[in-house]
């Protein structure tokens, strides 16, 4: 019991203080937490898988609307990102030349890429799932070659005395060894795909969850900040899911090493 | 100038290693030293005199700038299995099993055997250094003292002609120390193993080696006197220490180190 306590007392200030927020300033410019639910409650929290046909969905379709538009996204970025990044680690001229473009593209926000890939695929679906990936894979591409970097010169070593063929060192030694940075990328990566697939649905989309908030917002009526607020948690959980699923994988995934 | 029944020879060998701000770092400077087959070596001196650097020479992890080393009468310019080291921080993979580990070394030095005969290598030389019981384990859930043992089964698992250990017990307790220098010495005897072991400490010195050779301070160490050895095999720790020429042969090495080390504080000091 004394584990929950913790929780228990500093979610609950911080409740309360939202509960105060919203007296000071009015209902109807922020909800508090109480008056969320009972907006929500019926059909959002009730039945989150409602589908009245067209963009009007429960809460669990447009979630896994952008799920799906992350798992495209992410998974390829993951694949190109670690094949690049393992060409980048290896080959050290590559690595060196291409290192600025990385450095300068990797900076680059997620929402400034929608514009141009927009015009580039005519497509808002389409254009939504290459935001995602070009956000994603920088991290996945650094993680990749600097896991490949730091192989300890123990390794190698042991790797030169036996005479292990190139086949047999990548496969027994950069790949192991490397698992647990690219884990580290894909970890940062799917937090940015998250952060992306919201921003890039606000602008432009049918449907996902980014699309509702922002639907909301438009539709401006009574429970719209309920609604908003209740798809901004359900935002963060999902997001917390992800990052710990990878997290999870990783760690199954890497064994001893790290 | 191999001598007809050297082994390993090192011929007037002298390794520089480049400085960031130009200029070279003069680490060792003409070394010449024969090592018989089944002969023990140590390798000792003060740190910084390049025993390591010495010892990577003698595995091909490195180039000497001049002369070069002789192995049966051929100059080694790469590292192999023939000349396998046991790392000082045991160098194990950390994402294999212990049985992992010697099975590369074993599959990769190896691969035309059969891999039945390639397994009871490997089972053979964990129940060597007393793993048996601990074979499925990752090197991280091992104390220093088995991973070191590890480190030990996989070199002597690949049999090879040269044995090289580079402070192969300096991370261990005193007591795991000793019991492990006393399996090395018996598997050293028992398969008349060559080896060359890079120490700091005189009585393991003593205990192991046939000869001991001592390396003046660096920059630019060479070889200040080597010591023979004699005291009779098979070696035991007390019997060795009670031995009458023992603590003759020990001050002589002790003396040796600190003069050294009185020369390394005159150098200090007068910097």
């Amino acid at each position: 019991m004394p584990q929950v306590l913790p929780y228990l007392l500093c979610i609950g200030a911080f409740l309360i203080v939202w509960q105060l927020l919203s007296a000071a300033l009015g209902a109807a410019r922020l909800p508090g937490p109480i008056q969320v639910i009972t907006d929500t409650w019926d059909p959002y929290i009730k039945d989150p898988f409602y589908d009245e046909g067209g963009t009007s969905k429960g809460l669990g379709w447009q979630i896994l609307i952008s799920l799906q538009r992350v798992a495209v996204g992410y998974g390829l970025a993951a694949v190109v990102g670690i094949a690049l990044g393992g060409l980048l680690g290896l080959n050290r001229f590559a690595g060196k030349g291409f290192d600025p473009v990385v450095q300068v593209l990797r900076t680059v926000p997620p929402l400034a890429w929608f514009p141009i890939s927009l015009m580039v695929f005519q497509d808002a679906n389409m254009s939504a799932i290459f935001v995602i990936f070009i956000t994603a894979i920088w991290p996945i591409i650094i993680n990749t070659a600097v896991g490949i970097r730091e192989i300890p010169q123990d390794y190698t070593n042991v790797a030169r005395v036996l005479r292990l063929s190139k086949r047999a060192y990548i496969r027994s030694i950069v790949v192991p060894a490397t698992v647990p940075y690219v884990f580290t990328g894909l970890r940062i990566a799917v937090g940015l795909a998250w952060l992306a697939i919201v921003a890039a649905e606000m602008l432009k989309a049918d449907g996902g969850i980014g699309y509702f908030i922002w639907d909301a917002y438009n539709a401006g009526g009574d429970a719209s900040s309920s609604q908003i607020i209740l798809a901004i948690l359900y935002v963060g959980l999902v997001g917390l899911a992800l990052d710990r699923l990878v997290a999870f994988v990783g760690r199954k995934v890497s064994k001893g090493a790290a | 100038m191999a001598t007809p029944n050297g082994l390993i020879t090192v011929d007037s060998v002298t390794q520089t290693f480049p400085l960031d701000g130009g200029g070279q770092y003069v680490a060792l400077r003409s070394i010449n030293l024969d090592i018989a087959p089944g002969e023990f070596v140590t390798l000792i001196g003060h740190s910084g005199c390049g025993k390591s650097t010495l010892l990577n020479l003698l595995a091909g992890l490195s180039q000497a700038s001049e002369g070069g080393i002789l192995m049966h009468g051929r100059q080694v310019t790469e590292p192999g299995p023939e000349r396998m080291v046991v790392f000082q921080n045991y160098s194990l993979l950390p994402w294999l099993t212990v049985r992992q580990n010697i099975a590369l070394a074993v599959n990769t030095v190896y691969p035309q055997m059969a891999p039945r005969e390639r397994h009871e290598i490997v089972e053979r030389n964990i129940q060597l250094v007393s793993l048996t019981a601990a074979a499925h384990r990752l090197p991280a859930e091992l104390s220093g003292g088995m991973k070191q043992r590890v480190a030990i089964a996989r070199a002597l698992s690949i049999r090879p002609k040269l044995l090289l250990l580079d402070e192969p017990f300096g991370a261990l307790d005193a007591l795991t120390r000793g019991n492990l220098q006393q399996q090395l010495m018996q598997i050293c005897q028992e398969s008349s193993l060559t080896a060359v072991m890079v120490t700091h400490d005189v009585d393991e010195a003593l205990l192991l080696s046939d000869r001991v050779v001592c390396l003046t301070n660096g920059p630019a160490a060479r070889i200040g006197q080597i010591l023979s050895v004699p005291l009779p095999r098979p070696r035991e720790r007390l019997s060795v220490m009670n031995h009458p020429d023992y603590y003759q042969l020990r001050s002589q090495l002790i003396h040796f180190l600190q003069e050294q080390r009185r020369l390394k504080q005159l150098a200090a000091t007068s910097r």
